[in-house]
């Protein structure tokens, strides 16, 4: 069991300035899984996936108690953050490309890891676009400019350009907020499969998707984890009033 | 308060569900009447106003499903509205029952050396206390009742296997009293039938309530 667990979060508190944005969080993330975090805008959710590949630490007054291991390594401590941030790659809300071609998108990262061998860049770009689900879409315009095919297919290759530096998790912030349900569950479809072989962990305000494609669904509120478990468990019968309040849409 | 309209729905909802639950009610009340004294046209009479109750599952039934189709419920929502779709088949399949029984009431009103089983009236009563029970767990969402509800299933179902053997026994004395025996031998097994429903709806009411599911009969 204890071999399933990628990151081990203990005791974490996160404070901007005197605001205390994460108060004591504790929490066990399963590899190859799919961990949704839920709650209001301002919980908590994003801050704390940020301090997975410690996107904070640049943010002046922040301060950050407790610890988060990741396959036993304390993170904060003990690795630093190019080689964390290789490991624990993030797809944001905005679809995010470089102003450049589709190829040079996905094999920006490899480059930047010392890899020049066009055959060796031009196999993880297609591996990487492949693994993305946007590679029979794409295959015949890798010169074209990676911001103008539409906000579903920037996306995937957003993912593919995570992937194509070979991480272990892939952190996803509200990855599907700006585009349309077929893009949305295509996204939603790359991550099922993706799951096999890494860890996915996405926050999300559309709670049909949380519990659509989560294995466990954390749900934050006032910098606190007010219930963590079994997506089908929290969506069904919510052992916390906090949370049925939130999911069933009960406010005021 | 949030969500406005889909908690006036929800309301609606289950005042459709008391209402069907009153006309269950009115259903078993009669078919004990006509029982007791075998009244032909009260029985007719039963086998009528049970459209109704098919009437009201149906559009029960179209109710839930809109909700979910719209308002993607949740947690407490989610249970409600899926049990209920469940729940309603079960009060069908009772008020169902009492139109059977009905039949072979008016059956009996034609047949010849009918003496009814001696202990037919308890078990009667047992499983009307059982739906009326239950109804009441349903409007009060009471766990407890409905718990109730569940435990008194086995006492229906005896009563059930020592009314047949009294019936058998009468038949194997009495030849002319078979058709009537086979009459009551047939009443009884929905009135068995009737108190697994009761017991189903429990179970589902507790399901409401806390999110387990008993495992049935």
């Amino acid at each position: 069991m204890e071999n399933n667990v990628k990151f081990q979060v203990r005791d974490l508190d996160l404070y901007y300035g005197d605001f205390q944005a994460l108060k004591k969080i504790n929490m066990d993330i399963m590899k190859n899984q799919i961990t949704a975090f839920i709650g209001p805008s301002g919980c908590g959710k994003s801050t704390f996936l940020k301090t997975i590949n410690r996107m904070n630490d640049l943010i002046e007054g922040v301060r950050i108690d407790g610890t988060i291991h990741m396959d036993g390594v304390n993170i904060y401590k003990d690795i630093d953050v190019i080689n964390l941030r290789s490991r624990v790659g993030m797809v944001f809300q905005q679809p995010n490309p470089f102003p450049m071609s589709i190829y040079d998108n996905v094999a920006y990262g490899p480059r930047i890891h010392g890899i020049k061998k066009k055959s060796q860049l031009d196999e993880i770009v297609e591996k990487s676009l492949r693994q993305a689900a946007i590679w029979e879409e794409v295959k015949d315009k890798l010169k074209k400019n990676a911001q103008a095919v539409s906000g579903g297919q920037q996306q995937r290759i957003c993912i593919a350009r995570t992937l194509a530096v070979g991480p272990e998790v892939i952190l996803m912030d509200e990855p599907t907020s700006a585009l349309d349900p077929i893009s949305t569950l295509k996204i939603e479809d790359l991550a099922e499969e993706l799951k096999d072989k890494y860890t996915i962990i996405i926050v999300t305000h559309n709670m049909q998707q949380a519990s659509r494609i989560s294995d466990k669904t954390a749900f934050f509120l006032h910098g606190e984890v007010v219930e963590y478990g079994e997506t089908s468990q929290i969506f069904n019968n919510p052992k916390e009033q906090k949370t049925e309040d939130y999911i069933t849409g009960r406010f005021g | 308060m949030t969500r406005h309209l889909f908690m006036q729905e929800l309301r609606e909802l289950n005042q459709n569900v008391i209402r069907m639950g009153s006309l269950l009610e009115k259903s078993i009340n009669d078919v004990i009447v006509a029982l007791e004294k075998l009244d032909a046209s009260l029985a007719t009479e039963i086998i009528k106003n049970d459209d109704a109750i098919d009437d009201l599952e149906h559009q029960i039934e179209r109710e839930c499903i809109a909700m979910i189709a719209k308002q993607q419920p949740l947690a407490t929502d989610l249970r409600k509205v899926t049990s209920i779709m469940k729940i309603v088949t079960d009060v069908e399949r009772i008020a169902d029952h009492c139109a059977d029984i009905s039949e072979y009431i008016i059956v009996l009103t034609k047949q010849s050396n009918v003496i009814a089983p001696k202990n037919l009236k308890e078990m009667v009563n047992v499983m009307k206390s059982m739906v009326i029970e239950t109804i009441d767990s349903f409007v009060e969402v009471d766990g407890a009742k409905a718990n109730q509800v569940i435990a008194k299933d086995d006492i229906v179902d005896n009563y059930f296997a020592s009314i047949s053997n009294e019936l058998t026994e009468i038949m194997q004395g009495n030849k002319e009293a078979i058709p009537a025996c086979v009459s009551y031998l047939m009443i009884i097994k929905y009135l068995e039938r009737m108190a697994d429903h009761a017991t189903n709806i429990a179970e589902w009411i507790e399901y409401i309530i806390t999110g387990t599911m008993i495992e049935g009969n």
